[in-house]
């Protein structure tokens, strides 16, 4: 595991944006993980000293909420969705193949940090099933050869 | 564009952007293109790069308009040509190849090229049919025929980033009607006439739900839009907020000023960002119209409006859990009474409702109670929007007047189960829903004869099934889905679930016991019993649905180790028929085990102690020479 170097000045801007407004502790979180692609302790523990927000509850929330990630992800997040109709049109075939080649488990990431994977259950387009969204773009009526080499081109 | 200060300038505003809609399309040529999520995923975004390359190329000129999903994602991509004065004429699976032609045939030379178009739409009343090629008008396609679109009018037919759309098909008439001509308790009345039920899933009477908040005592009070839609397999919610995030807006004005709140929350889940950014455009130009803020149309009510992203839990479309996500807390129920319409989000009185009861609410203001009470049933008025996917030939956004045969929607509007198979059943209300055998397709779809039937209407969400799928696995699927996104508060629902897992895995990894299905509804009374919240109380839905129509699928399981689906790979067996084998070796390449030996030209044999059951050999093979039971 690698240790990082966090730049806390960079949440000071979020922090001032949200300051004094109510129901502002999940956006501040979602804020905090685009700016470091996940939450990383120190970020946490500033948060906490500079609202008064207890840890407690930052991590209480941090760990329920599936969009929240406290290690680090790897460089391509591939969110395979296995709701219902994906599920009936073959979804884990496209997730076996997934983890066989690319060697990157379901909810979780690779050695290299090149892939992170995610199973999501839904994300509305079930009338292009299976579908797949990989880096925010969304693929459709995805098959695990074609798909598995389309991941191989990211870096 | 100067606000609208007041009645006059909202009517002239609608009167304008009529004319400047009719002037456009006398005289000038456009082209819409579906840009939903579904659009965009079917590789909408590079069409229309190669329809701008391609009018700038020939010097063409052509208006291109972003249209909201239409609801036939079964078509996407989908390209609109319309020429001046004439119906829009659509195009289907358009690939990039397809463009040169569409525009040197249809823009150029007047031409609709006919093996490629699929119907035609008209835009305004009184506008010409096109007669000169067979097209067929959307009102006679199968797919159409059936439907009454009022929560999903403008979806495919207005631009969702331009307010001037959305106010040339009578947009915020209705919120100029409510504020300047009717006082709170006349619209609440007009909300409980119309019979308007909750189209989020619990169908609670939207009037009386308005009305608690309305005379509940306290201040600040607050409109919540629950736009979490977390069911797998539903769709319509997104589908609205991303074609027309207006109605939206308009719905929660009319709702704040019946209630006497000023402020408001759309509750939008993070893995819908393009609602979410259509959402914010919509409301900044809204600001700008003055149609969002202080002394809205000179009545002298203020109102604004916040989008909060969810944070990925299911849960959390739970209203108690949502305010609690709000509140910045983990998203769990609470108790009720107190309901939060009189003690809600900061425990001050809030009106949460669903998207679609929203997007339906400026309508009934617009064209009265009596209008869409006489739609539907009389129990259920208006439509029911259903998202329908699955095992079905036309997957799509479907809107049918409540009342419908469950069979005409699959088998009419759906086109029926395609690739020759058999339809087995349709399941409703997502993951806490029901499914429904073939005995009842002949239920009506409304509230009511669902939940007689033994499903649910729930949010939308139609799945439909055919015999290739296995009962048991399909409701171990929602299990593993519903337990997982258990907030853990309760113990029925946190262990319940756990365990009506374990046994579903049991019973499809062949370990089955006897006293299994007797466990399974001992555990789901339980919960229905004890649970907190409709999470715990409906995860046993599913595997109780599937028990009361399909149980010989449970016994054949328990009791002879068998899947009549030949799904559950622990009770299935591959097997080379060797008189169809011709030794090409392809099965015995792809099998990922290494199962498969045998010499070229030479019948093949599957070592079933090696063989894991994940039938690629089945699909690879050419000669049909693999089988399984």
């Amino acid at each position: 595991m690698e240790s990082e170097e966090i730049d806390l000045k960079a949440l000071d801007t979020i922090l001032k944006e949200y300051k004094g407004k109510k129901g502002s502790v999940i956006p501040i979180l979602q804020r905090t993980q685009t700016l470091y692609g996940y939450l990383p302790k120190e970020a946490l523990i500033a948060i906490s000293e500079k609202t008064g927000i207890p840890l407690s509850q930052l991590m209480g929330v941090a760990t329920f909420y599936a969009q929240f990630r406290l290690v680090r992800q790897g460089r391509n997040l591939i969110r395979v969705c296995d709701g219902t109709a994906c599920h009936v049109r073959g979804a884990q075939k496209n997730v076996e193949a997934i983890e066989e080649s690319l060697k990157v488990p379901a909810g979780g990431t690779s050695t290299d940090y090149r892939y992170s994977m995610e199973i999501v259950y839904c994300i509305g387009s079930c009338g292009l099933a299976p579908v797949a969204v990989v880096n925010d773009k969304v693929y459709a009526q995805i098959e695990p050869k074609k798909f598995v080499k389309q991941l191989e081109r990211l870096k | 564009m100067p606000k609208l200060l007041n009645s006059n300038d909202c009517s002239h505003a609608y009167q304008v952007a009529q004319e400047n809609l009719k002037q456009r399309q006398k005289t000038g040529t456009t082209i819409f293109i579906g840009m939903g999520t579904c659009g965009i995923a079917a590789g909408a975004a590079e069409i229309e790069e190669f329809i701008r390359q391609e009018l700038t190329s020939r010097g063409l000129q052509a208006e291109i308009i972003p249209v909201g999903c239409i609801g036939m994602c079964f078509k996407e991509p989908l390209v609109d040509i319309q020429l001046p004065g004439r119906p829009r004429v659509t195009y289907s699976n358009v690939k990039p190849k397809m463009i040169p032609r569409i525009i040197e045939e249809h823009l150029e030379k007047g031409r609709i090229v006919t093996d490629l178009a699929f119907g035609q739409l008209a835009t305004s009343k009184g506008m010409k049919k096109i007669t000169e090629v067979a097209l067929p008008e959307y009102s006679e396609l199968p797919f159409y025929h059936k439907q009454t679109r009022i929560a999903l009018r403008n979806c495919g037919i207005i631009n969702p980033k331009d307010i001037e759309s959305y106010i040339a098909n009578q947009g915020y008439r209705a919120l100029n009607k409510a504020l300047n001509e009717m006082k709170p308790d006349e619209i609440i009345s007009e909300m409980k006439s119309s019979g308007l039920r909750g189209r989020g899933g619990a169908g609670f009477l939207i009037g009386a739900k308005w009305e608690f908040c309305h005379r509940a005592s306290g201040s600040p009070k607050y409109i919540i839009c629950n736009a979490d839609e977390g069911d797998p397999g539903a769709f319509m919610d997104r589908s609205i907020l991303e074609g027309d995030p207006h109605s939206i807006l308009e719905g929660m004005i009319i709702a704040g000023y019946a209630v006497g709140a000023s402020e408001g929350y759309i509750y939008c889940r993070a893995e819908y960002p393009l609602a979410i950014a259509h959402l914010q455009t919509a409301m900044a130009q809204a600001r700008e119209y003055g149609l969002l803020g202080e002394n809205i149309l000179g009545s002298g009510f203020s109102f604004d409006l916040h989008v909060y992203e969810g944070a990925g839990a299911f849960v959390c479309g739970e209203e108690t859990a949502l305010i609690a996500s709000i509140e910045g807390r983990r998203g769990e129920p609470r108790p009720r009474p107190p309901f939060p319409a009189i003690s809600g989000l900061w425990k001050k009185p809030t009106n949460v409702n669903n998207v679609k009861s929203y997007a339906l609410a400026p309508q009934i203001i617009l064209h009265g109670a009596q209008w869409f009470a006489n739609i539907g049933t009389k129990k259920s008025p208006g439509t029911a929007i259903f998202a329908l996917s699955g095992k079905v030939n036309n997957t799509g956004l479907i809107e049918v007047p409540m009342g419908i045969p469950l069979g005409e929607i699959i088998f009419e509007v759906g086109g029926g189960v395609p690739n020759g198979r058999t339809f087995k059943a349709v399941q409703t209300g997502g993951p806490l829903g029901g499914c429904l055998p073939e005995s009842a397709l002949n239920t009506p779809v409304d509230f009511d004869s669902l939940a007689e039937a033994g499903a649910t209407m729930g949010s939308g969400g139609m799945i439909v099934i055919d015999d290739e799928t296995c009962m048991v696995e399909f409701a171990k699927y929602f299990l593993t889905f519903a337990s997982a996104e258990s907030c853990g508060k309760c113990i029925p629902c946190r262990l319940g679930g756990t365990r009506l897992l374990e046994i579903l895995t049991r019973i499809t990894d062949g370990k089955g016991a006897p006293e299994d299905i007797e466990l399974i509804e001992e555990i789901s009374r339980n919960m229905r019993a004890s649970s907190l919240c409709a999470l715990g109380q409906l995860t046993p839905s599913p595997v109780m649905s599937s028990l009361r129509f399909f149980r010989e699928e449970y016994e054949a399981h328990i009791y002879q180790k068998k899947c009549p689906a030949k799904v559950c790979k622990a009770l299935i067996t591959f097997s080379v028929i060797a008189e169809k084998c011709t030794g090409c070796m392809v099965c015995a390449r792809d099998c990922p085990a290494g199962a498969i030996t045998g010499e070229k030209r030479q019948a093949h044999v599957i070592n079933l102690d090696i063989c894991e059951s994940c039938g690629i050999c089945k699909t690879v093979c050419k000669f049909d020479a693999i089988i399984v039971e």
